[in-house]
């Protein structure tokens, strides 16, 4: 990869301003999604902001109704979390089905979340669950905050410093993989929230997107089978080497079916 | 003091010597190695699939910081092209159409990774960014990435000397004799399949280190080689003109070849023709995505085949059409894998009387296409194995019975094929048999009404198969187009203490010779596997030697060592004659004791030896003092393992999903040496046959751009991919070696996939499905699941 | 230039490294323990797992500088001081889970993590999972299972020595 200068603020204000400073300054939690990029030279950063050293970015706590996950969080402590098992299984779930073992060592939700990678698993939860996403400016919620592929409601110098996740009444996550990455090749989060049924589909199209006739037919009936008989539109979905659009829109529908058979 | 010391000699499982340093990370691969002063080469590719070069300006990447020096093509004039190792003549009796590939591009560059110039730092990372500001000014042509398109009038052509991209048309066998069985046939089936082009991957990059000792004018090269004399050969004769005695070749720890590292590659020439230009050792190391453009492809071919049989479903007659796909340039095996380890291949297992098989080989604009893991044995079991499952159902005979009907008998070794092999020992019905025992064949129907109780397809699959490897006899191949020999060569060097060093031109890069080979010594001259060293890998140490590749190892190369101990033995015997004061013809020779005949008289082999190295008591007017022996050893023919696969699969109709639920292997190697060793490459075998089967593919574009350009799209098979594999074997010796060893390492490769794929189309069989491509990955399968309609009434 | 300070097999080094190093590049070039492999470039392959505050990661996917004030396990570090290896190794070589040897430094890496986080112990399939970020061409994992499955019982203290492999 490109050099470049590395620096560890032990603050959301510092890291705040050495990313104000430069706009070719980048910030690194997990490094997961950030340094493989980095190393086939696709970005040439000025400067790299590692976050690990904040500690009010890191940590899980439950707070009434909602989870709050810091962004520093790494997927495996989420994923054998005592308070996100007890309160949303399937969001433990999932992050114990990111990448694999090691990647789950390293990986961070905030890392994942802000960069928005079409196939990653972490967006179908944030948009299912109605979560809100805290920044160090502002609070954006789940449905402002995906705006396309690899492209997030973050601006230039904004850092995600927590996510909250309402706890839902049920849900379920489900998805087919990549046979070669690893990543999402369609996935469908749903979930019952205070706000209504959701159900976020991951993977097939070039951002997270909602499902809203799955939505509708599951607020009326939640049952697999309600959501069995909907032809997502291939109009707009992934199609490459390990699948055509038509192929992910049928997975849309089974791995909806299966997400909503997980989540009881 | 009876002390049970485990056996350790032939059919023993004996745990590996290497593993101690690879364990504990004290492996040395050429990566490792670092010699003082050395620089660091990263090559500059072609982003384009075919262009001509206008202007290289390499100005600004000289300035750059850390930067040595900067090459291309242009300062490698008088270099020698990269030799290719084999030359097919066409129908006509035409050679092969032989273009120069040259080491850096000259003027042209024919595919998507061809390599355009080097730069040479003190780091990699400073090479690298050097690299980004050489300027190359290409003219974009169009190209040619499919087989298809390089042989449509009008393509683009890849190669002056190759008129319409074709390299060359070849045949074997009798046309007329072949089309008259057809012609009498009460039934014919044919159908077309392609082979997919797959990317060899072994786990560790390739690299080449060069180094010049301008005091002694040697040059050394440490490279990731199967077989370090044949590159010695290769590069020093044909490439860079350095007399053998001044080049030194190693190559030292490698991490898996799988044919791909037979080659010999442009980046050693570079890196040791630089090295003696800038007087500093320089190391390249291959990143993976770079490896996807670089190393050669496998496979890639493109079939239609029929088959004529008998109102009974005996096979009258076998015809086959291949194009192969050769890449941009020919690699150094590539021209005799579809034709002499293809079409001699395609009788298999049975007793077809006629075969014809035409082969084009063709040029396109993508990497190189050469062995891999089989070399046109799969190809061949491929074809054979789909069209005689395809035959089955077409005739309405039991896919077993109907390969039964056809088998070689049992009594009918040494038998003469069609195509040129005379297979010399085989049982085929009898590892059948085991194989369906093993793999409880008759209880799978309730298997297949279980899994669809849980809404999954199952499916049962065989291949019967075998393969001619151990290669090979020199003069045969010599007649066949080979420019090489394909002997072997085993040195017996006993220490006056009675250890024992051997000397071998094998190269072991997993299978684990080191300790197989020691255990040869210990089965035969009784010294323990403790103190038998077995050296390997390094020019400047073993005599001569063609390598590791066509499971050869212990068919030429334990023959030759065993054709060594003969030597040893014949020797010893005349000094323990001369110690024991009897005659030669008294004395006998039993795992490292020369006994005289019906007496207790007896020495030991370190006896004998310390006699031979202070030779005081001893024959020394009829006898050199020493003890050490070599031979060259040359095949008689190749050998033929074979054997029986089966898999059970099981297809998620949702998704399309095919899993390998369970896989029985039963293979005849011939005699087995390490039981432990021969299961783990018949594992490894079927891991690669399972990942051609049901996820590997190499993608190109029409415009000749990889699309399966790293393993974020080529899918590597990983451990929740695969099975528990079930081995056996079943031995029948092969007459025509010392040791009748056949033979395991690509075994496992060969006779798994058309397995799969038959237990695949077994599968979806309520779905009318002939036939479904390699790889039947979910998106395929659901394809066909998605169009059909379950053809059973339910 | 930046300096990281780490602990590698026990032992303290500070060494000076670019912004842009990677853990792997700092343990192979400048601390000479090249046990640990680079197999590919798209954190994939897992030939370069390492123990890093006792969690298994790839050491390709890292910087140098992340790393500092960490206590790094390599596969150097593993075997004790007088030579006794440690059951995992140990139940590789018995169960023959190598033949190149390329990918078994970060596959013993992250066997021993999955095991050491799975003390109630784990299934074929549990084991199968754990290793989907370690890639071996040569094995076909069969081998590699058995051996891990072996090498739990004496890290979860059922046995005391690794069972012989079946012949």
């Amino acid at each position: 990869m490109y050099d470049f200068a590395y620096h560890k603020p032990t603050s959301v204000a510092d890291a705040v301003k050495i990313l104000a400073a430069d706009p070719d300054a980048r910030p690194i939690s997990g490094g997961q999604t950030l340094l493989p990029a980095l190393k086939h030279r696709l970005n040439k950063p000025s400067v790299v902001v590692d976050l690990s050293g904040i500690a009010e970015l890191r940590g899980i706590r439950r707070e009434g109704d909602r989870i709050i996950i810091g962004a520093m969080t790494r997927h495996a402590e989420v994923a054998n979390s005592a308070e996100v098992k007890a309160a949303i299984p399937a969001l433990a779930k999932l992050a114990g089905s990111i990448g694999d073992v090691q990647v789950r060592n390293r990986g961070t939700i905030g890392g994942s979340v802000s960069n928005n990678d079409p196939a990653a698993d972490y967006p179908s939860a944030v948009l299912a669950l109605d979560a809100t996403i805290v920044t160090d400016k502002r609070r954006i919620a789940a449905d402002d905050f995906f705006l396309g592929m690899f492209t997030t409601a973050l601006e230039p110098g904004e850092l995600l410093m927590a996510i909250e996740f309402p706890i839902p009444e049920k849900a379920g996550y489900a998805k087919m993989k990549n046979p070669a990455s690893r990543y999402v090749m369609a996935g469908a989060f749903v979930a019952k929230t205070k706000s209504g049924v959701r159900v976020a589909i991951n993977g097939a199209g070039p951002c997270v997107f909602r499902q809203s006739m799955m939505e509708q037919a599951l607020s009326a009936n939640w049952s697999p089978d309600a959501v069995a008989g909907i032809k997502q539109d291939p109009e707009g979905l992934n199609g490459d080497i390990h699948g055509s659009a038509e192929y992910r829109a049928h997975l849309v529908t089974v791995m909806a079916k299966r997400a909503v058979a997980d989540a009881g | 003091m009876n002390v049970v010391v485990p056996f350790e000699g032939i059919g023993a499982s004996v745990r590996r010597k290497e593993d101690l340093r690879f364990l504990s990370g004290r492996g040395q691969y050429t990566d490792d190695i670092v010699r003082p002063g050395q620089t660091a080469a990263y090559i500059l590719r072609s982003p384009h699939a075919h262009a001509t070069i206008r202007a290289i300006d390499t100005a600004a990447a000289k300035a750059m910081p850390g930067v040595v020096a900067v090459f291309t093509g242009a300062d490698m004039a008088g270099i020698g092209g990269l030799p290719c190792g084999w030359q097919i003549h066409s129908k006509d009796g035409s050679p092969m159409a032989e273009p120069k590939h040259p080491v850096l591009a000259e003027g042209k560059v024919r595919h998507v990774g061809d390599p355009v110039a080097v730069v040479i730092a003190e780091t990699r990372a400073q090479a690298k960014d050097a690299a980004e500001a050489i300027q190359v000014d290409y003219a974009v042509l169009p190209s040619a990435a499919t087989m298809e398109a390089a042989l449509a009038p009008g393509a683009p052509l890849i190669h002056e000397g190759a008129p319409g991209n074709l390299c060359y048309d070849w045949h074997i066998g009798d046309k007329a004799a072949n089309d008259a069985a057809f012609a009498r046939a009460a039934k014919v089936v044919s159908f077309e399949t392609t082979n997919n082009r797959l990317v060899p991957n072994a786990m560790e990059p390739r690299a080449a280190l060069g180094d010049y000792d301008p005091t002694t004018g040697e040059y050394t090269l440490w490279t990731t080689s199967q077989n370090p004399h044949v590159i010695r050969l290769l590069m020093g004769a044909f490439v860079l003109q350095i007399p053998e005695a001044k080049l030194r070749v190693v190559a030292p720890d490698v991490g898996g070849g799988f044919g791909s590292k037979i080659y010999h590659y442009a980046e050693e020439a570079i890196v040791t023709w630089a090295a003696g230009k800038i007087g500093r050792p320089v190391k390249w190391t291959a990143e993976r995505t770079e490896s996807f453009q670089s190393d050669a492809h496998g496979r890639d071919h493109v079939t239609k085949a029929e088959l004529a049989l008998d109102a009974d479903g005996r096979f009258l007659a076998l015809r086959v059409s291949t194009k192969a796909n050769m890449g941009a340039y020919l690699s150094t095996f590539a021209p005799c894998v579809p034709t002499y380890l293809y079409a001699t291949l395609l009788a298999g297992v049975y007793t077809t009387p006629t075969i014809y098989a035409e082969v084009k080989a063709v040029f396109t604009n993508t990497v190189p296409v050469d062995a891999y893991r089989g070399a046109g044995r799969p190809e061949a079991t491929y074809l054979l194995e789909r069209l005689v499952d395809i035959a089955a159902a077409e005739t309405g005979i039991d896919r077993i019975e109907i390969r039964r009907r056809n088998f070689i008998p049992t009594d009918a070794f040494p038998y003469q094929t069609p195509v040129a092999l005379q297979y010399d020992s085989g049982n085929y019905h009898a590892t059948l048999d085991e194989a369906l025992k093993a793999a409880d064949w008759a209880g799978f129907e309730a298997r297949r009404a279980e899994a669809a109780k849980r809404g999954k397809l199952r499916g049962i699959g065989c291949s019967t198969y075998l393969e001619a490897c151990g290669i090979a006899p020199s003069a045969v191949v010599g007649s066949l187009g080979a420019r090489a020999g394909l002997y072997e060569v085993g040195t017996i060097r006993v220490h006056p203490t009675g250890s024992v060093t051997v000397l071998t031109g094998a190269h072991s890069h997993g299978q684990g010779h080191e300790t197989t080979f020691a255990q040869l010594v210990a089965d035969r001259l009784g010294v323990p596997v403790a103190q038998v060293d077995v050296v390997h890998g390094d020019t400047a140490k073993v005599p001569f030697g063609m390598g590791t590749y066509g499971s050869r190892s212990l068919a030429v190369g334990g023959s030759a060592m065993f054709k060594a101990m003969d030597k040893v033995i014949a020797k010893g015997k005349k000094i323990a004659a001369h110690l024991m004061e009897a005659s030669v013809e008294d004395i006998e020779f039993d795992r490292g004791t020369f006994r005289v005949a019906g007496t207790d008289k007896a020495k030991s082999l370190a006896e004998i030896a310390l006699a031979a190295y202070v030779p005081h008591n001893y024959p020394i007017e009829e006898l050199e003092p020493g003890l050490e022996e070599t031979a060259f050893y040359d095949p008689k023919n190749f050998t033929y393992p074979g054997g029986c696969h089966v898999a059970e699969v099981e297809i998620d109709p949702e998704t399309g999903r095919a899993t390998v639920v369970t896989f029985t292997a039963v293979d005849d190697v011939g005699r087995v040496i390490n039981p432990m060793i021969v299961e783990g490459q018949v594992q490894g075998g079927v891991a690669q046959g399972i990942g051609q089967a049901l996820l590997e593919q190499a993608v190109y574009d029409e415009n000749g751009q990889l699309l399966s350009a790293s393993m974020m799209d080529y899918t590597m098979p990983r451990a929740d991919d695969l099975p528990l594999v079930g081995v056996a074997t079943h031995t029948t010796l092969c007459t025509h070696n010392p040791l009748g060893v056949k033979g395991c390492g690509e075994v496992g490769a060969i006779g798994s996939p058309p397995a799969v794929m038959n237990a695949v189309v077994d599968a979806l069989r309520d779905y009318g499905v002939r036939h479904i491509e390699m790889p039947a990955t979910p998106a395929k399968i659901w394809g066909i699941i998605n169009a059909g309609r379950p053809m059973a009434a339910e | 230039m930046p300096q990281v300070t780490l602990t590698v097999n026990g032992k303290a080094h500070t060494v000076e490294v670019e912004g842009r190093t990677l853990l792997v590049e700092l343990l192979r070039e400048k601390l000479r323990l090249t046990g640990t492999h680079v197999g590919c470039d798209t954190s994939q392959c897992g030939a370069c797992v390492v123990h890093v505050n006792g969690d298994s990661v790839k050491s390709c996917t890292m910087l140098a500088l992340q790393a500092d004030g960490a206590q790094v396990t390599t596969i150097e570090g593993l075997a004790k001081p007088d030579g006794t290896l440690h059951p995992m190794q140990e139940a590789f070589r018995e169960y023959h889970a190598l033949q190149c040897g390329f990918c078994t430094p970060g596959m013993v890496m992250s066997a021993i993590d999955l095991v050491q986080k799975h003390p109630q112990g784990l299934s074929e399939k549990e084991i199968r999972e754990g290793l989907e970020g370690n890639l071996c061409r040569c094995t076909g994992y069969h081998n590699i299972v058995k051996a891990i499955a072996a090498a739990a019982d004496v890290m979860h203290g059922k046995r005391t020595e690794v069972a012989r492999a079946a012949e």
